[in-house]
């Protein structure tokens, strides 16, 4: 098991190192002077030029600066935003609940439908159940979500006036921020449970359109996974033995099936973000993807290299966390690497 | 056994199938592969002749004919957008953007990802070791986000979409084929060929290569529905292909605004990109099962 940890810690150190060197190096390969582009392309003398230059370190040879990049990055500065004048881990972490609650309700919603939904599959297999729901899930594992969050809108917002099309709550309570999870949030503050169902409908569209992918992807897991186990001999023994049908499957076969699944939904965690890019842009969810889009579109290069570095670094560390867990639990998967 | 999906003129005993029959006669028994066959049969049609079968030019403007609904007027069946241009004509014509860039999609991310997963795989060692911690490394990128951030660079076009869209695709394809050489190498046919002394560049492009192309045919059909997805949504995010470009995900963005007035316009460009998405998908998934030994039983 040590060994296992070290040969992990020595692929996650130089990908780690990779990943800063790819976001350090992205700000210098913007076409263009990053110090007129920090000044602005008009009035600038040669001394707030200088001056901006040495601040920015962009004199010194590109090694020294990388070295103070990662060493200020270690210690938590990754600059300042050139729109809000902030620092942009302050900025990230002003987001990062708004994302984290909406990917983890998401990922929720996906597998409590995507479970479910699997086992059937798998037990009624190449039955009109079977075929019914892999068909429903390559169909949500096609589905453009920038498409998908408009058509909910027009049905539950346009339509039907269930519910609101943009923002975490609406702009009649005011809540205190105590976690930054609006549902926790919402509870502890004098509102109470009117304002937490107006977060909680608030959330239901983006979550269920970015929860989509990700349900259809669980559910064909499940039922792949499932199909294997219930080929193994021990199911047929719990048969033998006379065991009821639903006891077996449920307890016997779903626990050993849902070892892969739930790896697959602890890597999910990563991937998420990308969905949280486009649900964002559409619902006006104030969290990281629109944070990023936005920086974008401004060229605030200091925000898209910092929340590069977070983002990818986040979901390598994961990627190395849950690989080390699963070698936990599953003893078997020491050997391979 | 090695499954191609070329027909190889060779003749073989009378209970052998030529590979390509062999591939066929597994791949028809799927519903869903056929399916997603004709999905882009039909499609790649629509593409190709779309100048013929569109009634006007997609980019021409009608004067006064606003958001018109469908049936409103006869000469635009599926009415007009926000500044007056037909409808049915930009969605077929955006067929061809579509395709076209799911197309250039995988020729880049297969050329360079084949190269990359043959030397990695065939040399090994710290070469090797390299390469795949480099792709670790894209692969630890959100693709949308990869993408968003080389666009920001490159700035913002269809072409550059498209180069974007390649580069996040290329780890898939060379992990693929990396893993087919590891697999090939040490076989009798690889060894033999190098006790004749057969050059590196031999041993890789003549006598491996081709026995990699199974899988790589079916991530070539799921390349394609990543890159259309992929190029849509970044042309949603208003940095793929710009206006007045007939791109799907672009004239998604442009609607979007209407959504309450005219649904129709946000309805059917996402819906054209779901069909042509699902259809490669399904294709893949059929492919898979029809080219891959393990799944013949």
């Amino acid at each position: 098991m040590i060994k296992f940890l070290i040969k992990k810690l020595m692929v996650l150190i130089p990908t780690l190192i990779g990943i800063s060197i790819i976001s350090f190096g992205l700000i210098r390969m913007v076409p263009g002077d990053p110090v007129l582009l920090l000044l602005g392309e008009r009035g600038s003398t040669p001394e707030q030029y200088k001056e901006m230059q040495q601040k920015l370190g962009l004199d010194r040879p590109y090694y020294q600066q990388y070295l103070s990049f990662v060493g200020n990055a270690v210690i938590g500065d990754l600059g300042t935003s050139t729109q809000s004048k902030q620092p942009v881990l302050k900025e990230f972490f002003d987001r990062f609940p708004a994302t984290f609650e909406l990917g983890v309700v998401a990922l929720i919603f996906a597998t409590l439908f995507g479970v479910p939904a699997g086992i059937i599959a798998a037990v009624k297999r190449n039955s009109f159940w079977d075929y019914s729901i892999m068909g429903t899930s390559l169909v949500g594992y096609s589905m453009p979500i920038f498409w998908w969050g408009l058509i909910l809108i027009l049905i539950f917002s346009v339509n039907l006036g269930i519910t609101p099309v943009s923002g975490r709550i609406s702009v009649l309570y005011e809540i205190p921020s105590i976690t930054g999870l609006m549902l926790i949030d919402t509870l502890f503050s004098d509102e109470g449970i009117p304002a937490f169902i107006d977060a909680l409908s608030h959330l239901a569209l983006p979550a269920l359109a970015m929860g989509t992918i990700p349900l259809a992807v669980i559910a064909r897991m499940t039922r792949s996974s499932m199909l294997e186990v219930l080929g193994e001999d021990y199911m047929r023994t719990a048969k033998a033995k006379g065991l009821d049908r639903k006891r077996i499957i449920l307890v016997h076969g779903l626990r050993n099936a849902l070892i892969p699944v739930v790896t697959v939904i602890a890597l999910m965690f990563g991937s998420i973000i990308t969905g949280a890019i486009l649900t964002e842009t559409i619902f006006s969810w104030p969290g990281i993807g629109k944070w990023m889009v936005a920086s974008v579109s401004q060229r605030d290069y200091p925000v898209i290299q910092g929340g590069i570095l977070i983002i990818a670094s986040f979901i390598v560390v994961l990627n190395t966390l849950v690989d080390v867990l699963y070698a936990v639990i599953n003893p078997k998967m020491r050997d391979q690497i | 056994m090695s499954s191609t999906a070329t027909a190889s003129s060779e003749t073989k005993p009378a209970e052998h199938l030529s590979p390509f029959k062999e591939f066929w006669f597994f791949f028809k028994q799927n519903k869903g592969a056929l399916v997603g066959l004709i999905i882009i049969l039909l499609f790649s049609f629509i593409a190709l002749f779309a100048p013929i079968i569109a009634p006007h030019d997609p980019a021409q403007i009608f004067e006064g004919a606003l958001r018109l609904t469908p049936g409103e007027d006869p000469r635009f069946l599926l009415g007009t957008d926000d500044v007056g241009r037909d409808l049915l004509s930009r969605l077929l014509y955006g067929a061809r953007v579509s395709l076209g860039i799911g197309f250039l999609v995988v020729i880049f991310s297969t050329f360079f990802g084949s190269i990359l997963g043959l030397i990695s795989g065939y040399f090994g060692g710290k070469i090797d070791q390299t390469i795949m911690r480099f792709m670790d490394i894209l692969m630890a990128m959100p693709s949308i986000l990869l993408a968003i951030v080389v666009v920001s660079i490159l700035g913002p076009n269809l072409f550059n979409a498209i180069v974007a869209v390649s580069i996040v695709s290329i780890p898939a394809f060379t992990r693929l084929v990396r893993a087919s050489v590891l697999a090939e190498k040490k076989k009798q046919y690889v060894l033999a060929s190098a006790s004749f002394g057969a050059s590196h560049f031999r041993q890789m492009v003549i006598n491996i290569f081709p026995n990699c192309m199974a899988p790589l045919i079916v991530q070539g059909s799921l390349g394609f529905s990543n890159g259309i997805l992929d190029a849509a949504a970044l042309g949603f995010l208003g940095l793929g292909a710009q206006p007045p470009t007939a791109e799907w995900g672009t004239m998604l963005a442009d609607a979007r605004q209407f959504i309450e007035t005219s649904p129709i316009l946000v309805t059917l460009p996402g819906l054209c990109i779901l069909v042509v998405v699902l259809g490669f998908n399904l294709l893949g998934d059929g492919l898979r099962d029809a080219l891959d030994p393990r799944m013949k039983k």
